[in-house]
């Protein structure tokens, strides 16, 4: 796991369950949650939000080479991820055939170890996408 | 009375066959898959382990339940691979399905019976009085089983886990448990030590006076209870380390292979140690109908085994899983015995 542990441990509710949050006055939702609305600045109001378990590929690429911790999963796939509520991130696409995988695709979380480098350190969880059948 | 108001299963989308493993080690596959009764295992993937499984399997429960997490007041994960050896699954399970922080929570470990003891454990703090505020309790039976390679176990050691949510409000109660009973004795048939990577077992000591030892001593002993009979039953599931043992139980306490093939699930995903007995009844309980009567039995090596007589309400109609877990095992890639041995970290250099 790289990174101080603090820094990951706060960050358990966005990895795990999409905790996000949500401008009141535009109703635009951010994922990771923002401190302040972009569109609407000191005037939103902004209130934490779980995001939606699903989503739409926006596009993806097919990855040969992985950083440190994920060379044993290569090649793998990573897309950007637009949610129902429209709030968009990046995650790794798991469990899914490799032709399903397309712009367009409907796909949803799962909960998966995102790093286990180190056999004695601790294990990083989170969400990974996979494509609904 | 506490009953289950909803339950999850989780099985991995790889599957390794019994002959490919065979393959490997220069043996008769088509003997060694007729002679365990299982086809092939499920494995898990490489980013998978107990935790994840239990997380997967949780949800499912959570949304057929019609609850939401932070409602649940206990989570137990039952497990022989839980990812610490100090640090617990179930707080993991806890904060990543939103039950956090206001629950109790613990690992427990018991090889392949831990989960129904959780079950056990969630029955009586739902009906206590006290803690007052304690309405709703999850066990979880989850396993990355792992076989030593070339071992008998490595044929059938799979992976998968299934949940268990029980509360008393009869509206939601879609199977009521109306009796459990256990039956436990010092049996030295499987074991790991701490730091040893696979268990080791006692060969043929693994039959008589273990498994059938316990499943038959605690289904007799439950069934006298409840001062039933194995013809009263619509359905049994017996903890199922292969696709004989369940079979041969069965005979032994008069079911028939039609009360029991809904809850054979072995034969397809291999023995997921503490997920096999409650796979096997979620299976029942997708196909169960109102009213319909279940003998459920698990074992764990050490040895132990506990019994539930379960009653279906008419709640199991309206809050049928959209796929059942036969329709689960479907979903699957095969995997070849490299492919699987770098999912399970085999490979002593990774
Ligand atoms: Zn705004």
């Amino acid at each position: 796991m790289n990174g101080s542990l603090p820094l990951i441990w706060r960050k358990f509710g966005e990895r795990y369950d999409l905790d996000g949050n949500f401008c009141e006055t535009c109703k635009t939702a951010y994922f990771p949650a923002r401190a302040v609305c972009q569109k609407c600045r000191r005037k939103g109001k902004l209130v934490a939000q779980k995001m939606p378990k699903t989503g739409t590929i926006i596009s993806f690429t097919e990855l040969s080479a992985g950083p440190a911790g994920f060379e044993h999963e290569v090649p793998y796939f990573i897309a950007i991820i637009e949610l129902e509520n429209k709030a968009r991130l990046l995650s790794q696409i798991v469990d899914s055939e490799k032709e399903k995988i397309k712009i367009g695709t409907k796909v949803e979380k799962v909960f998966r170890k995102i790093s286990d480098i180190d056999p004695e350190g601790p294990i990083a969880y989170g969400y990974k996408f996979k494509v609904v059948d | 009375m506490a009953g289950i108001i909803g339950y999850g299963v989780y099985v991995p989308k790889n599957r390794i066959t019994v002959e490919e493993i065979a393959r490997v080690w220069k043996k008769d596959g088509k003997a060694i898959s007729k002679g365990l009764n299982v086809k092939e295992k499920a494995v898990a993937a490489y980013d998978e382990d107990a935790c994840t499984m239990a997380v997967e399997a949780a949800r499912r429960a959570v949304s057929q339940a019609g609850i939401e997490g932070k409602q649940l007041g206990a989570i137990y994960v039952g497990s022989e691979s839980h990812p610490y050896a100090v640090k617990p699954t179930a707080s993991i399970v806890a904060d990543a399905i939103g039950a956090s922080p206001e629950l109790t929570a613990a690992d427990l470990e018991f090889a392949c019976k831990a989960g129904t003891a959780g079950m056990q454990m969630c029955m009586a703090l739902v009906d206590s009085p006290v803690p007052e505020w304690l309405e709703y309790g999850m066990s979880i039976g989850t396993d990355t089983a792992q076989g030593r390679p070339n071992d008998a176990l490595e044929f059938t050691a799979a992976s998968g886990g299934a949940a268990y949510i029980m509360g008393k409000k009869k509206e939601e109660i879609l199977a009521n448990i109306l009796d459990t009973y256990s039956y436990t004795t010092d049996t030295p048939d499987f074991w790991r030590r701490q730091h040893a990577e696979f268990p080791r077992h006692a060969g043929r000591f693994t039959g008589e006076p273990a498994y059938f030892k316990h499943v038959i001593g605690a289904a007799k002993g439950m069934m006298e209870r409840v001062k039933m009979q194995a013809k009263d039953f619509d359905y049994a599931v017996f903890h199922q380390p292969n696709g004989k043992f369940p079979i041969k139980v069965a005979k032994m306490l008069d079911f028939s292979m039609e009360q029991i093939e809904q809850g054979l699930t072995t034969p397809f995903i291999g023995n997921t140690y503490s997920g096999s007995m409650m796979i096997g009844l979620a299976s029942i309980l997708d196909k169960a109908k109102k009213g319909d009567k279940i003998l459920a039995v698990s074992y764990g090596s050490g040895a132990g085994s506990d019994a539930f007589v379960i009653e279906t309400t008419e709640n199991i109609e309206k809050k049928r899983h959209k796929k059942s877990v036969f329709e689960m095992f479907e979903e699957k890639e095969y995997i070849d015995y490299a492919e699987y041995a770098k999912c399970r970290k085999k490979l002593k250099s990774m």
